[in-house]
């Protein structure tokens, strides 16, 4: 249990320019959200973000966003598993292009995806001929957000499966469970907070996905034009509509962050990895 | 119908060949880094040896060579372990954590129940049955965690120091109760406690550096240590005989009384336990209590360390040099032991 104090009267060691710096920081976050906070035209809030155009982009990012995450669930656990459990060459390297989305720009992903499932591209020309086509449709729009929101669940969880440790695991084996019911009955149980938070952020991510979307999707209305395309081509011919919808699209982020973010770990939470020759311990 | 290993993991200089009959309890004692974990975790397929082969019931567990490799994964093994840390999983109640192994061996969830009900039972948890592992003491965990690990009725239980972990009060309950389940099972139990070997084992090995240097019945192991090992924990008093009201008879007719946590039933088989340096020696009938004043003739007088280690038959006093000359301890001299009664500790066996 973590106690929280508040006007502790403890030492606490902080600088009082490290504060100051502190504070300046905090306002460079929270300044432009004041400012567009002042420019938002109240009267017409309700009618601007259920205009038919709104709530179109709105359903499809929702839509889109939920499949996304569905998607990162089931291609992240997995992962995860892999990177945080296992024990092969080249998974320094495989964690590090898993989590190349994170660093590079959607833009970039857009163009990568394109390549790949492009009418022209690698995997794109044969999935023409049997008909499917990928790019510049919904199906893009899903793939382009789980591209850039995958590696927030594979981090959130191999994370949490780290500090969990494997000594459950290998207590669970031993009392005769297969793989597949350690990993149903134990594993994910333990694990189930980390990838809430994980599902969570990657929902978010899918919710603000922009550059790769546009990129790889296009904005058709109804079918790529998710709402943060949607704000920025209403940004040039009505700037009350953009801001209106950033707001809500403020407030959907503010409410995820909320449910998903608890602080970090308690200090004195160790991370428990097991005894090399008794993995039911703990190391020293 | 017996169990063999044969195991060699060069990476761990680990190297041991052990057989166990059925319904053999054996206790692991050595220091630490012996190898006594890498043992259990070999046994229980956790951990892969270079070369070997182990065998249980006419089951083949594993056979590696040159040109044969057969593995059995840890879960068709048939090994439960029990652990220092009761591992009971945080997220299922007392009930279904007994009720994962047979829940896991394919049985229909509610004999499952019954099964780990039946457990739970044996092992005095029945009132802990709906509680969270999180609500439950670290002695309760661990009877709950014991439970678990005899639900899948393991061909071998692997206990790793399951004692150890308890404070002074739940860990004579506990061992009371192993020493119950335990009877007539094949069990493998790594231990510090030279007392939990001689309470619960038929045999004990000892291991040092990845090799066992000794094997043999627990009261010869102790009684004539070969290694240094077990010598150093042989220096322990055990005197083994009847359980009266104040403490126990020896078959020689000895009173010892000492501290019990248990309650004493006079008339059942018991040890009493104290180290060498609780005894003093004397040339006259100590005055005061006549309890746990012994004569005895000194069999032997060495140094043991610092002090000088007094044998007589299988009791032992450890006394300064300096007392040793004053006393003029030797061989064949009459002597009276003293011991403390709160330097004694009773336990029925």
């Amino acid at each position: 249990m973590r106690i929280r104090r508040r006007r502790d009267s403890a030492y606490n060691g902080i600088p009082r320019w490290v504060m100051a710096m502190a504070a300046v920081g905090a306002l460079l976050v929270l300044l432009p959200l004041a400012a567009m906070l002042g420019r938002v035209n109240w009267p017409q809030f309700i009618p601007l973000i259920t205009s038919e155009s709104s709530l179109t982009a709105l359903g499809l990012s929702l839509r889109t966003a939920a499949a996304s995450t569905v998607l990162c669930v089931v291609f992240g656990v997995p992962l995860a598993l892999v990177l945080a459990r296992g024990d092969f060459p080249g998974q320094r390297l495989l964690r590090s292009f898993v989590l190349l989305p994170l660093v590079l720009p959607p833009v970039v992903g857009g163009i990568a995806l394109l390549y790949a499932f492009g009418r022209q591209g690698l995997l794109g020309q044969s999935l023409e001929i049997a008909g499917i086509q990928i790019a510049f449709t919904t199906t893009a729009v899903v793939l382009a957000q789980t591209f850039v929101a995958l590696p927030f669940l594979v981090v959130s969880l191999e994370g949490a499966l780290r500090s969990a440790g494997s000594r459950y695991e290998a207590v669970a084996a031993t009392l005769g469970a297969r793989p597949t019911t350690v990993l149903r009955r134990v594993t994910l149980p333990l694990v189930l907070p980390g990838l809430a938070s994980g599902a969570v952020l990657s929902f978010a991510r899918s919710l603000g996905e922009f550059g790769a979307t546009l990129t790889f999707a296009g904005s058709l209305q109804g079918v790529t034009r998710t709402l943060p395309l949607e704000i920025y081509l209403q940004r040039e011919t009505d700037a009350d509509a953009a801001v209106a919808l950033s707001l809500l699209l403020v407030i959907v982020a503010v409410v995820v962050v909320g449910l998903s973010y608890r602080g970090p770990a308690p200090a004195g939470s160790v991370s428990r990895t097991a005894r090399p020759g008794a993995p039911w311990r703990v190391a020293a | 119908m017996t169990f063999t290993l044969d195991a060699a993991l060069a990476a761990r200089r680990f190297e041991v060949s052990l057989s166990l009959a059925p319904g053999e309890t054996v206790a692991v004692l050595g220091p630490n880094g012996a190898g006594k974990s890498t043992l259990l975790s070999v046994v229980a397929g956790l951990l892969r040896p270079d070369t070997g082969r182990a065998e249980v019931n006419g089951r083949v567990l594993f056979e590696l060579g040159p040109s044969v490799h057969t593995w059995t994964a840890p879960h068709r093994r048939g090994t439960a372990l029990l652990a220092q840390d009761p591992l009971l999983f945080p997220h299922l109640s007392a009930l279904e954590n007994v009720a994962f192994g047979p829940r896991s061996a394919g049985i229909p969830t509610r004999e499952a129940r019954e099964t780990a009900r039946h457990w739970l039972t044996e092992v005095d948890a029945t009132d802990l049955a709906d509680r969270r592992p999180g609500e439950l003491s670290g002695g309760q965990a661990q009877r709950v965690a014991a439970a678990r690990a005899l639900a899948v009725n393991p061909e071998i239980l692997l206990l790793d120091e399951p004692l150890s972990a308890l404070d002074i009060h739940a860990a004579p309950l506990l061992r009371r109760l192993l020493k119950r389940v335990l009877a007539g099972r094949r069990a493998i139990i790594v231990t510090h406690d030279v007392l939990d070997a001689y309470m619960l084992a038929d045999r004990v090995i000892v291991m040092e550096e990845g090799r066992i240097t000794e094997d043999g019945p627990t009261r010869d192991v102790l009684r004539r240590p070969r290694s240094r090992f077990a010598a150093g924990l042989a220096g322990l008093n055990l005197v083994a005989g009847t359980v009266t009201s104040a403490g126990i008879r020896s078959a020689e007719g000895l009173e010892f009384a000492g501290q019990h946590d248990a309650p004493l039933v006079p008339g059942q088989a018991g040890v009493a336990a104290f180290p060498p340096s609780a005894v003093s020696v004397f040339l006259s009938e100590a005055h005061g209590s006549p309890r746990n004043s012994f004569r005895v003739t000194v069999t032997d007088v060495e140094p043991h360390g610092d002090q000088i280690r007094v044998r007589a038959g299988e009791l032992s006093a450890d006394v300064t040099p300096a007392a040793s000359a004053d006393l003029g301890l030797a061989p064949g001299l009459e002597v009276y032991f003293v011991v403390k009664a709160a330097a004694v500790s009773i336990y029925p066996a």
